[in-house]
């Protein structure tokens, strides 16, 4: 199956959207239905985060979602263009290290350093509601093959999920 | 509307009734609702999920938000929800611990009453 390609201005309205196309584009590909929450909640997360990331650091320009299969999987990479700021957390910040965060222990620490998920908005009252990079935690819990590409000039996340070749 | 809020009020416990999806668009709401309502004095919360559609890490955020803030005055939130799809993120990060999660809002609102 071809790419679907679709690019947003990074807007919190728009994070639905590409929820709605992705799921669309992943029950076509064959995913199973019953793993369409799934894709439709990991991929709203990574937009989320995206969408945050170049809200504070460059509103002018869209995010990009690109939906392909290959090799029976379905495959969706949400990618962002917000430059890796200094760490908060106590990881290590590193400037282009591909990480596997797969595994569904939910605690997926993408070792990246990179504060840019913006869940920091929630807690505007003074302290996080929740952890930054809760949203690439909750998205290594929802996709068995997750990989986080971050470098000094954006952030790419990968996800996929099996996906049947008869569909395509 | 993506969102739709209304709440009353039953046997002095604050019901908030969530209906459609929860995101980062819609989230803001629910968090100025829950705000309001401890601003108001409202400290015994009940947050009824069972025709919420989508809720992800933002809409989590506020919740938890929401607990902390009636926590500061002794207070409670908890949830109603029995749909597997809504109850997995809860899961997933461990959150199910953190709320007290009821079938009913009837079985909330008697559970918070044999804490007393």
């Amino acid at each position: 199956m071809a790419t679907v390609e679709v690019t947003f201005t990074p807007l919190p309205a728009h994070v639905r959207t590409a929820r709605l196309v992705a799921t669309a584009v992943a029950r076509r590909s064959g995913v199973d239905e019953s793993l369409l929450d799934e894709v439709r909640l990991a991929v709203g997360e990574a937009c989320s985060r995206a969408v945050e990331a170049h809200r504070r650091h460059c509103p002018a320009e869209p995010v990009r979602i690109e939906m392909t299969d290959q090799d029976q999987r379905f495959v969706v990479t949400v990618s962002d263009h917000a430059p890796t700021v200094p760490a908060r957390s106590p990881a290590p910040a590193t400037d282009n290290g591909i990480h596997d965060a797969a595994g569904h222990d939910g605690a997926g620490h993408d070792g990246t350093g990179h504060d840019g998920t913006g869940y920091e908005a929630i807690g505007h009252d003074g302290g996080l509601a929740i952890p930054a990079g809760f949203g690439l935690a909750v998205i290594s819990g929802l996709a068995e093959d997750v990989r986080v590409l971050s470098t000094s000039s954006g952030v790419s996340v990968r996800m996929s999920w099996p996906s049947t070749a008869a569909a395509s | 509307m993506d969102l739709k809020l209304g709440h009353y009020n039953k046997d002095g416990i604050e019901v908030v009734d969530v209906e459609g999806e929860i995101d980062v668009y819609t989230a803001p709401r629910l968090r100025e609702l829950l705000i309001d309502l401890v601003n108001k004095n409202n400290y015994q919360l009940i947050v009824n999920m069972e025709k919420v559609e989508f809720l992800d890490s933002t809409g989590l955020g506020v919740l938890v938000g929401g607990l902390k803030r009636v926590r500061a005055h002794d207070g409670s939130l908890d949830l109603v929800c029995t749909q597997e799809r809504i109850l997995k993120i809860f899961r997933i990060t461990g959150l199910t611990k953190v709320f007290g999660i009821h079938e009913t809002v009837d079985q909330a609102i008697a559970a918070k009453k044999s804490e007393k």
